[in-house]
């Protein structure tokens, strides 16, 4: 086993981290060390003390879901009385609202669905297409799959479709932790390692941008987490499509798997980590939705150099129990008074609204 | 300690606290100005790492207020209410002897309990009070009245600030608060809070206690309209007084919570004025044994955070904070031994539960 220091001169000299020192580092790194290393890397990566936003709304079309993972509190069976399938109306209702608050895109999520057929989903794409200008991040890996093997086609074919359809990115939902022993106990019946990274290698080969994402603290073993961040960079080595990577914590209440929470402690660690891993992923977002705006304000000094989304709404990790609300002033103050400039960006990372700094007396106050 | 700072400015300072020298104004103002965060984490984490090691201690306590009557009505509280108000309470030894009553655990070793500036509660109230918990106590510290508390005694004992104190001493206090002395300026002090005792007052009261035999706390409440200079030459006056005295046990940050106040425009402290303020005082404060991270008002995320920047005490259990919820606070109005020693393990600290003397219980295994 190499020591700390040997690992983080290497990595200081440019070199790539292989698992077992990502494994030292993880266990043995103080956090601040390991904080100010990933630091480091992110402003060797990204060179001006910029913090970046997108202004989004969630839209969960379905909450029906044939998935049930054990760790989610949001699906719901077709017969519950909450289940719901969106209505055109309700849609363009929250795209417009959506719109009238400076947004720019939607993320279009929902659960895995045992009735509607994939001209649904099309159809979806394109009713929106035809009636507003913003950006469709939609349909997470999860989703693709469960849509292609609905309809008995190939993903190829799904994908095509929905670029022709007319959307515009991917999100990276759906990955937790890219290890099957994982997958097979807390999420069995989605897709598994394989196909979550075939799905995404073929949107990238066709130009599709997209995310990936993790979510950690639950049964996952150190080992595993890791795996997931080296799976990540390998696919990343060979398509360059992922725009960002966001690791987010599991959220407990109101699921089927009784843990205690991460800690913010073991959150800023897993940040800084996925930052030294993935040297050829750009952008890291920090996830205020689970940490809070005051860890999340945070994770800007341990690798994170986006805060993601204002969410005018999200539903799924609220259903877990979680409802931090941020407005995209209090999104602007948090990254000014950490001392950052603050940019709105549009979901392929390209400013759209540059926010006036603030002196330097207003961010240490 | 840490490999390299992002900010050179650190380095010079880096020196002094490596040979234990007494850091200056001005490099608190470096502290403040600098935006390598991390980098004044790992000084702090240095130096609390010298005096204790990774060890973080906490206590069973009980947060009890007696009164929110209060004839100061500072502008950054949102506690106090005036005698006829909806809402105002004043507990008889009755109803204190039944909270008391409430809690039958045999761990709870330390009682805090302040109040409002009641216009007329006689002395003898406050000495019942004091009995009342030792008759229903006898092995708990009693830590009780602020400086403004009992400076306010003294007024209505119509005896002088000594005999008053060893009068509170003989009913059972064993310990003041560190309230009150907010930050010790004279241009806060004329629009913040000019009813209540200036920082000159606030010494020598403070002063007299210690002289008296009784150790106490201190603190300073910022994030408001206080300048950095303030809060430095606030961190500046309580080192001199310690250097007089010995008298301080621990400095708690505390950071303001505007809702319901009259300052309810200013947003909430950002994490990296927490942190920060927390690092400095650990750094400035050389002559203090330990600094506090109060979770009730970091929130428990942060001031888990805290302990890798200066701080060594989480503070204690408190079962039922008011003061801070009535300003919004959104932690727990209580925490669990359990979850305590979760928040310390959890991180790599080792936990420690004391007395409100900082002597052990014991050691938890």
């Amino acid at each position: 086993m190499k020591n700390i220091e040997s690992i983080i001169d290497a990595v200081y000299q440019g070199k790539r981290l292989d698992t077992d020192a990502a494994e030292t580092l993880y266990h043995n790194a103080p956090l601040l060390t390991l904080g100010s290393l990933a630091n480091h890397l992110r402003y060797q990566k990204k060179p001006d003390p910029i913090v970046t936003f997108v202004v989004d709304r969630n839209i969960n079309y379905t909450n029906i879901c044939v998935s049930r993972c054990k760790f989610c509190a949001f699906c719901r069976p077709v017969s519950h009385p909450d289940a719901y399938v969106i209505s055109k109306s309700a849609l363009d209702q929250k795209i417009q609202e959506t719109l009238d608050l400076g947004g720019t895109q939607i993320l279009l999520q929902g659960g895995m669905h045992p009735d509607l057929s994939m001209d649904y989903y099309l159809d979806l794409i394109k009713h929106i297409k035809d009636r507003f200008d913003i950006h469709i991040h939609g349909f997470s890996p999860a989703e693709i799959a469960h849509m292609t093997n609905m309809s008995n086609q190939t993903y190829d074919q799904t994908i095509d479709q929905l670029i022709q359809a007319g959307l515009d990115s991917i999100p990276g939902g759906g990955a937790e932790i890219l290890v099957d022993a994982v997958r097979r106990h807390i999420s069995p019946n989605k897709c598994d390692t394989n196909t979550w990274l075939k799905i995404m290698e073929i949107a990238h080969e066709k130009g599709l941008p997209t995310t990936a994402t993790m979510m950690f603290g639950h049964i996952e073993t150190p080992s595993q987490m890791i795996a997931h961040l080296v799976r990540i960079r390998d696919l990343q080595d060979k398509t360059k499509g992922f725009t960002a990577f966001i690791p987010w914590s599991f959220q407990p209440d109101n699921t089927s798997v009784h843990i205690r929470k991460a800690t913010a402690w073991q959150y800023l660690r897993v940040l800084a980590l996925s930052r030294v891993i993935l040297d050829n992923v750009e952008n890291i977002q920090a996830s205020w939705v689970t940490q809070g705006d005051k860890i999340g304000q945070l994770a800007l000094t341990f690798g994170a150099n986006d805060l993601g989304s204002t969410m005018i709404e999200e539903n799924v990790v609220a259903a877990a129990g979680v409802k931090f609300r941020l407005s995209t002033n209090d999104m602007v103050r948090l990254i000014q008074t950490a001392g950052f400039q603050a940019v709105q960006r549009n979901c392929v990372y390209e400013s759209k609204k540059v926010y006036e700094s603030l002196n330097t007396n207003d961010f240490i106050r | 300690m840490i490999l390299s700072f992002k900010d050179k400015q650190l380095y010079p300072i880096k020196e002094k606290v490596e040979s234990d020298i007494r850091l200056t104004r001005n490099d608190g103002l470096i502290l403040y100005e600098t935006s390598d965060l991390i980098g004044v984490g790992a000084l702090a984490d240095f130096m609390r790492r010298k005096r204790h090691g990774n060890t973080t201690y906490f206590v069973y306590n009980q947060h009890i207020n007696y009164t929110n009557i209060c004839k100061n009505r500072c502008l950054f509280c949102a506690f106090a209410r005036d005698r006829h108000d909806s809402g105002a309470y004043m507990y008889s030894t009755d109803q204190l002897r039944e909270i008391l009553t409430q809690n039958k655990s045999d761990r709870l070793k330390e009682i805090h309990m302040v109040g409002g500036i009641h216009p007329n509660a006689p002395f003898e109230y406050y000495l019942d009070l004091l009995k009342t918990i030792r008759e229903i106590r006898p092995d708990v510290h009693i830590k009780a009245f602020t400086a403004v508390e009992i400076d306010h005694l003294t007024s209505i004992s119509k005896m002088s600030l000594a005999d008053t104190i060893n009068a509170l001493k003989e009913a059972g206090l064993n310990m003041v608060p560190g309230g009150g002395s907010e930050v010790m300026s004279d241009r806060i002090h004329q629009k913040l809070f000019p009813k209540k005792m200036n920082r000159n007052q606030w010494t020598h009261v403070m002063k007299t206690i210690h002289a008296q035999g009784l150790t106490s706390n201190a603190t300073m409440l910022y994030g408001h309209i206080e300048t950095p200079e303030e809060r430095i030459d606030h961190l500046i006056q309580l080192r001199d007084i310690q250097d007089e005295t010995g008298g301080f046990t621990a400095f708690i940050p505390l950071a303001f919570h505007s809702q319901n106040t009259k300052l309810s425009h200013i947003p909430p402290t950002p994490a990296y004025l927490d942190l920060k303020t927390t690092a400095i005082a650990r750094l400035m404060l050389d002559n203090f044994g330990h600094i506090k991270a109060y979770w009730v008002m970091l929130g428990e995320k942060l001031a888990q955070i805290a302990q890798t920047f200066g701080a060594d005490d989480l503070d204690g259990t408190i079962i039922d904070e008011k003061i801070t919820h009535s300003a919004g606070a959104v932690s727990s109005k209580g925490m669990s031994r359990d979850q305590l020693i979760n928040m310390i393990r959890s991180a790599g600290f080792e936990p420690f539960e004391r007395d409100a003397l900082y002597q052990p219980v014991r050691k938890t295994a």
